[in-house]
């Protein structure tokens, strides 16, 4: 269920301990494939990277593991993570997939700010780099976080096309003007990343707000003006409740995070507008 | 089964550092608004030292709500205090009036630089009232 709270055990302890030393564990052989690595190339890179296993003895500390990996022009910050991965230790655990910035799987909390692995070039941050779980959502092990919450907010708004009218012929197209497409456009962009409704802090203080990504998807169907009158009232009742966009206190930090440059903060600001006329509205 | 705990810097306002436009407007106007409700508790309690003043005393001066007037405008901390107060209402209205076209759905790809507009206007708002705050106090 999407508004129950979970039970959850609360360890307190910040992660202090970080262990500089993980190249010291491995073979000769591959120590000196990373030093070939490294010596061939351009210049080499700090990873700090977050660790924790609650179900492995030694690692249920939170703790950072320092990871010196070579760099190469383009290199993303998934790519980095990939070379730790399959180089330094083959238990270090992420999601990745497309590698594209299409699957929305890696949204990391990459130097302080929320971004996508795959989407992030390396050179472009400052070192050495801070890779952590996303804040706010709880952590499975190392860099995995538990999406399900994230998940049911966003089946909460029903995100499903759903027209008033089918078109005529089974293989027809249901058409949309170009100004309606135009208006829904950047909504339809989102990868389910997670990203924004982890950097908002009204989402973390209240469990049950639908988030950034889901109402951005209830405006997604609720401007498609194929769906009739009707649904979007049904939309708009959704997204009108307590936990709804009424919580959103613009500070626009979900828009600052969205790898997809949604604007999220105008979005939730028009169906502020969109629910008032619905409810104003008497004839 | 996935555990939560603090991780300390990472949660919200431990990371403060990193907030962009947007939150410290937040902040701001949260801030500001308070301070003048505040504010609105003390204005009224000396305002209240004007009831049932003898109009014969306040035409000499010497009734209680001239008195305090004139104590509290002769110490220079309140001088420095009504300053405070100006830049956070003009703060609060400034970005108050940002906020409004924020809900209306205007500017907001420049939120962020309504935002420090509003902080420099503020800024140059306080700066020239100055000399009348501070005038024969200093
Ligand atoms: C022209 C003057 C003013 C303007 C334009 C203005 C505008 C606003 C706006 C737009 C908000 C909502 C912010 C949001 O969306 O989160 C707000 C909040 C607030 N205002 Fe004002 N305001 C003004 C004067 C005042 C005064 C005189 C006081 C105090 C007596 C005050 C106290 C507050 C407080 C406490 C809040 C925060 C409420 C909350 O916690 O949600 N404002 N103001
Ligand atoms: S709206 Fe943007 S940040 Fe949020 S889940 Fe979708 S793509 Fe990710
Ligand atoms: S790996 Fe698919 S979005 Fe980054």
């Amino acid at each position: 269920m999407s508004t129950q709270l979970e039970q959850e055990t609360e360890i307190e302890e910040e992660p202090t301990e970080s262990r500089e030393s993980v190249a010291e564990r491995l073979s000769e052989k591959r120590r000196e494939q990373i030093q070939e690595d490294l010596d061939t190339a351009e210049k080499t890179i700090q990873l700090k990277v977050f660790r924790y296993d609650p179900e492995i003895e030694g690692k249920m500390e939170p703790r950072f593991d320092s990871f010196t990996v070579p760099f190469h022009k383009g290199m993303t910050v998934l790519d980095a993570l990939i070379y730790a991965r399959d180089r330094y230790d083959s238990s270090l655990t992420f999601r990745h997939s497309c590698r594209q910035a299409v699957c929305g799987s890696d949204a990391l909390f990459v130097n302080g700010q929320q971004r996508l692995g795959c989407k992030t070039q390396l050179g472009d941050l400052e070192h050495p780099i801070r890779i952590e779980p996303l804040p706010h959502q709880d952590v499975v092990k190392d860099l995995v976080v538990d999406m399900q919450h994230f998940y049911d907010q966003m089946e909460a708004v029903e995100p499903y096309f759903d027209p008033d009218e089918l078109p005529e012929g089974e293989l027809e197209e249901q058409r949309q003007t170009p100004e309606n497409r135009e208006k829904v456009k950047l909504s339809t962009r989102c990868i389910w990343c997670g990203a924004c409704m982890s950097s908002c802090n009204i989402a973390a203080g209240d469990n049950e707000y639908l988030g950034p990504a889901a109402i951005n998807k209830a405006y997604r169907f609720a401007m498609d003006e194929r769906e009739g009158t009707d649904r979007k009232k049904e939309r708009l009742r959704i997204v009108e409740q307590e936990h709804g966009v009424w919580r959103c206190q613009t500070q626009f930090s979900c828009t600052e995070v969205c790898p997809k440059d949604i604007p999220l903060t105008e979005h939730i600001q028009a169906l502020k507008r969109e629910s008032i006329k619905n409810n104003l509205k008497f004839w | 089964m996935a555990q939560s705990y603090d991780r300390g810097a990472v949660e919200s306002f431990g990371r403060w550092r990193e907030f962009q436009a947007g939150m410290w407007a937040w902040i701001l106007h949260k801030l500001t608004g308070w301070i003048l409700v505040g504010y609105l508790f003390t204005h009224i309690a000396v305002l209240s030292t004007a009831v049932g003043v003898d109009p014969g005393a306040a035409a000499t001066e010497v009734d209680t709500y001239t008195q305090t007037l004139q104590g509290l405008e002769g110490l220079l901390i309140v001088r420095f205090l009504e300053i405070g107060l100006l830049t956070v209402a003009v703060f609060h209205i400034l970005n108050g009036i940002r906020l409004l076209f924020v809900d209306l759905g205007l500017g907001l790809d420049v939120q962020d630089a309504s935002f420090y507009a509003s902080l420099i206007l503020t800024a140059l708002i306080t700066l020239s009232s100055l000399p009348t705050f501070l005038g024969g106090a200093l």
